[in-house]
């Protein structure tokens, strides 16, 4: 039991962590906040107001611990409308409003409100926000700013905005257009680059970095004025005796009218999805698998709305990418959401008029960048694996969405959907009877384990009642989900309960689910069957050079080599090293039944959304034949000396002076670890390449790059990682 | 004490393919307690009907079994309800229709009016068969109700006389009894120390039940106590189904009303869903 106060120690203990996390995370959220401002055709400081306010209220009132608050980039649609039609007086009020009905719906408890849209809905609403943005800076990107009507019209230009690019003529408008495509291409490249040095700051900062660089090259160096056009510069951003001054009166002159009320509906749904969507993921990515309240979470980012909306500011909503950012800068509590929003106070205390040297082309970019991750053609095959009926739902959505508007392409979708579901059972009347039936029953078993039966259907429209039940058990008991009852089930369910099946694997429990054999042949089901078939992919039969070559090491070694992908990855879960990190499979096995060392290619993502990187690279796993005190083992570098600074702590070894100052040493317990590297592991490790070595309870993982490794690099590791577990079994 | 004897069983009957599944089930039934079983058909009385009914009661006569043919016309829901009481019938048997193609069983609207009205307890038969199918496991009501007592009661008699395997005493909690929503791992925890708190309780106050049964009556079963946190009348139903039981034992509504049929609740669920063979104890 953990009292009160070890749990302020700790909170004081992981403060310098969550400060650093916040730095990183304020980093990305200005530029992202001007932008995001910007793209809503709102003065860009209203963004950063967003994100201030939404970081002090919510990480004071929320209930989520590692999420971040502010300007969101499925709002940039809805403020869009809403500025154009009401413009920014009335729209400000149009977000107070909004932010009121959102506390009320955290009073309500109905503030899981997502759960109730089928998630290729979503999916394609948040594509037809994505393909919003994407749309309409693209030009602006291109330094050929055009007004259109509407999403649809904006993508049909792209085409022309590029021939007119490249027969510009305006010397200034070729530099705002290549400052644009730089840009960009920072945001692309940025996470295929694994640096740690590099990556310790944020692509978008890294572009505000070079383009303030860039401008004082031209005014301090080159003594020219700034050959971008002023008019694809920032416009003026106040100060904050400006700020405070001139906080804007939001009109609530429109509060009767229709436009009003819609924009108001608009901005509450599609900042309650974001969030939780947000939130949803965020939880999944949290080292210390915490449950946020999202009810608490709601209310609080209504609160925050409210006030931005006093003062000037958007909707405040909850944001996966800087979310996730501060998960990987190993923000540990609400603090880190704090110190973003004070730092994000400092930026515009300090910088603001430096902010003006940055190009408006080279913001857009990284909004560019943002809509195509939300539109990505990764998103349609993912969804068209799952089954061509889901893609109906998808673009029936997008495109509603796309040509009338956000609130109608819901509608749209949910109809869809409906009407889909209604032809794959060929029942309507199956829906229509049970719908308000309470068709999920859960019991304790006598042996502690929880039978959770449903009966009926199960889809989108009757999903809280399955997720109810499935909420009141603790993640660490043993559960069994029988659909055998049921008639019908869908992939918004699918999705949830296989989320729900990672978050029990997590904390230690487990869901079966059975009864879904039946239902596939018998209703031909479409969801169910086909999301177990991504998983095998078969690749032995044309081998890569690399792939033949492992074959032959596997020869010299006698080990077997499988190159088929694995899902198998338990073993790997107890590793610090991926506890923020999502491993997808390993592939390209080398192991032998008795030989403890086991040599694979893995895939694992870090981050979501515009931040996620996906790495590729080669381990080793060495199983040993007893367990060691859980430590890691890297070479000190500048970046390990700045973590011990942020309160990281490096074990040193007495009587090696060297070994202590060339290498950076972690873990909890320090008596064990210190006993297990003496003398002659210490000199082995002094004497070797580097590696990042690990262990946990199950093992120990050495790995040099974060990157796949040549035949050579494979070489070393297998030949380092068994001499060192030879060393490791003598101990 | 026991107040439960089924000394008059009746079963309303019409000339339908399961008519003599039907007769078989309730003569059986009646052998089974020592009963009197009463044939209420609503129709004019004639040879050829007579004679329908005696072929099917025949093999049974042999038993023993003591009978009677009631003919009378009128309202089918009244003349049963009518018979029921002018015969002191407390055991009436009503079959159930299955949707074809589906394993779903459902009352008609005559069989449920009788259902809601009737004065002596009922039995829902979903599948009656002429061959007889063992029952082995019973599942009962331990609500917290006057009425639980003597349900329990019947049920274990029932079982006892029909000699079950098991029987399992099911406790609906209502959701609502755990004041705490969960909404993170704090009130999760919470709302499982109550849940487990609610549990012990219920199983205390159902141990109390069971202690007044007769031993003869619990000395061949196995007996199992499962608190289920569910909507009442519906969840009870379902576990039924979910454990396969053969017979689910409940207590009488209290009284229904117009909402009552509107907003379906306690026993309605099962009259809409029937999980299996359903005894209501009057």
């Amino acid at each position: 039991m953990r009292t009160k106060e070890t749990s302020f120690r700790g909170f004081i203990k992981a403060l310098p962590q969550n400060m650093f996390s916040g730095l990183v995370v304020s980093l990305i959220a200005l530029p992202l906040g001007l932008g995001l401002a910007m793209a809503s055709e709102a003065p860009p400081i209203a963004g950063v107001i967003t994100a201030i306010i939404g970081g002090i209220v919510v990480s004071i009132l929320g209930g989520s611990y590692v999420t971040i608050s502010g300007p969101g980039n499925g709002l940039v649609g809805v403020v869009l409308v809403a500025i154009t039609t009401l413009g920014l007086s009335a729209t400000y009020a149009a977000i107070i409003c909004s932010g009121i009905i959102l506390i009320i719906l955290g009073f309500l408890r109905l503030g899981k409100l997502a759960d109730y849209f089928p998630s290729s809905a979503i999916q394609g609403m948040l594509a037809a926000i994505g393909l919003i943005i994407l749309g309409k800076q693209f030009h602006i990107m291109m330094g050929n700013k055009i007004v259109r009507a509407n999403g649809i019209e904006y993508l049909i230009e792209i085409p022309n905005t590029i021939f007119t690019v490249m027969n510009f003529q305006d010397k200034s408008l070729i530099y705002a257009a290549l400052a644009g495509v730089l840009s960009l291409g920072i945001m692309v490249f940025y996470s295929k680059i694994r640096n740690k040095y590099l990556q310790l700051i944020p692509a978008p900062m890294w572009i505000v970095i070079i383009s303030v660089g860039f401008s004082y090259y031209y005014e301090l160096i080159l003594k020219m004025p700034n050959p971008i056009s002023g008019n694809y510069m920032i416009p003026a951003i106040p100060n904050i005796q400006e700020i405070l001054t001139d906080i804007p009166t939001p009109n609530f002159e429109m509060v009767g009218t229709l436009p009003f009320w819609s924009s108001v509906i608009a901005l509450t749904l599609i900042a309650s999805i974001e969030s939780l969507l947000s939130i949803k993921a965020v939880d999944k990515l949290d080292v210390q698998k915490r449950r946020s309240n999202v009810n608490k979470d709601i209310k609080a980012l209504g609160l925050a709305t409210v006030f931005s909306g006093f003062l000037g500011g958007l909707n405040v909503v909850t944001v996966i990418a800087r979310s996730s950012v501060n998960v990987n800068n190993g923000g540990s509590n609400r603090s880190s959401n704090l110190f973003h929003a004070l730092f994000l106070v400092v930026f515009i205390l300090l910088f603001s008029t430096e902010l003006t040297r940055i190009p408006l082309t080279a913001l857009m970019a990284i909004l560019v960048y943002t809509g195509y991750k939300l539109a990505s053609p990764d998103v349609v095959r993912r969804i068209f694996t799952i089954g061509k009926e889901q893609l109906i739902i998808f673009f029936a959505t997008l495109f509603v969405t796309l040509k009338v508007g956000l609130i109608s392409g819901i509608v749209a979708g949910l109809i869809a959907t409906f009407i889909i579901h209604i032809v794959v059972t060929k029942s309507l009347s199956l829906f229509i009877k049970n719908i308000l039936k309470p068709n999920v029953l859960m019991f304790k078993e006598e042996d502690g384990s929880y039978f959770v039966s449903v009966k009926h259907f199960c889809s989108f429209l009757n999903f809280n009642m399955l997720k109810s039940k499935l909420e009141a058990i603790p993640e660490q008991s043993d559960v069994i989900v029988d659909f055998s009852l049921c008639g019908f089930v869908d992939h918004s369910v699918m999705e949830n309960v296989h989320d729900y099946q990672e978050l029990f694997h997590k904390k230690g429990g487990n869901i079966g689910v059975i009864g879904l054999e039946i239902l596939g042949t018998k209703s031909e089901h479409p969801f169910a069957l086909r999301r177990l078939l991504p998983l095998q992919n078969i690749i032995s039969d044309n081998k890569t050079k690399r792939q033949k070559n492992l074959e032959l090491i596997a020869d010299d070694f006698e080990l077997t080599y499988k190159p088929l992908k694995s899902r198998k990855v338990e073993f790997l879960e107890n590793f610090i090293y991926f506890k923020t990190k999502k491993i997808e499979h390993i592939f390209n096995q080398l192991s032998a039944k008795k030989d403890p060392c086991r040599l694979f290619d893995i895939t694992f993502s870090e981050g979501e959304f515009i931040a996620k990187e996906v790495v590729r690279s080669t381990m080793l796993f060495i199983k040993t034949s007893k367990t060691l005190p859980a430590f890691t083992l890297d070479r000190e570098g500048l970046l390990e000396r700045l973590y011990v600074l942020a309160g990281y702590k490096d074990i040193d070894i007495k009587n090696h002076a060297d070994f202590s100052k060339r290498f950076y040493l972690r873990g909890e317990n320090e008596n064990a670890i210190r006993s297990l590297f003496n003398d002659e592991l210490v000199r082995f490790f002094e004497s070797n390449a580097y590696y990042h070595i690990e262990s946990s309870k199950s093992g120990v993982l050495i790995f040099s790059k974060e990157r796949v490794a040549s035949i050579k690099e494979i070489k070393a590791l297998l030949d380092f990682g068994i001499r060192l577990n030879k060393i490791l079994s003598q101990h | 004490m026991n107040t439960i004897a089924f000394k008059t069983i009746g079963i309303g009957v019409t000339f339908s393919p399961n008519l003599e599944a039907n007769i078989n089930e309730a003569a059986r039934f009646a052998l089974c307690f020592g009963s009197k079983l009463v044939l209420i058909h609503v129709g004019k009385a004639s040879e050829q009907k007579s004679k329908a009914f005696q072929k099917f009661l025949s093999p049974f006569k042999t038993k023993n079994l003591e009978y009677e043919v009631l003919f009378k016309s009128g309202n089918p829901v009244d003349v049963i309800l009518s018979s029921t009481v002018e015969k002191k019938v407390d055991l009436l048997i009503i079959g159930a229709l299955k949707k074809e193609n589906f394993l779903k069983y459902y009352l008609g609207s005559i069989a449920r009016k009788i259902t809601r009205q009737a004065k002596c307890s009922v039995l829902l038969l979903i599948n009656p068969s002429i061959e007889r199918v063992p029952c082995k496991h019973i599942v009962v009501n331990g609500l917290k109700d006057p009425k639980t007592k003597e349900t329990v009661t019947a049920a274990f008699l029932v079982g006892h006389k029909l000699g079950v395997d098991k029987v399992t005493v099911v406790e609906e909690i209502d959701q609502e009894e755990v004041s705490v929503n969960v909404d993170d791992d704090k009130s999760l925890r919470k709302s499982t120390i109550i849940k487990e708190r609610l549990r012990l309780r219920e199983e205390a106050r159902v141990k109390t039940i069971l202690s007044t049964i007769p031993a003869n009556y619990t000395k061949d079963t196995a007996i199992k106590s499962q608190p289920i946190f569910g909507k009442r009348g519906y969840s009870i139903g379902h576990y039924a189904q979910v454990v396969r039981a053969d017979l689910l034992v409940m207590n009488a509504p209290t009284k229904m009303t117009f909402w009552d049929r509107l907003f379906p609740h306690d026993i309605e669920h099962i009259l809409t869903e029937l999980p299996t063979d359903v005894l209501i104890i009057q």
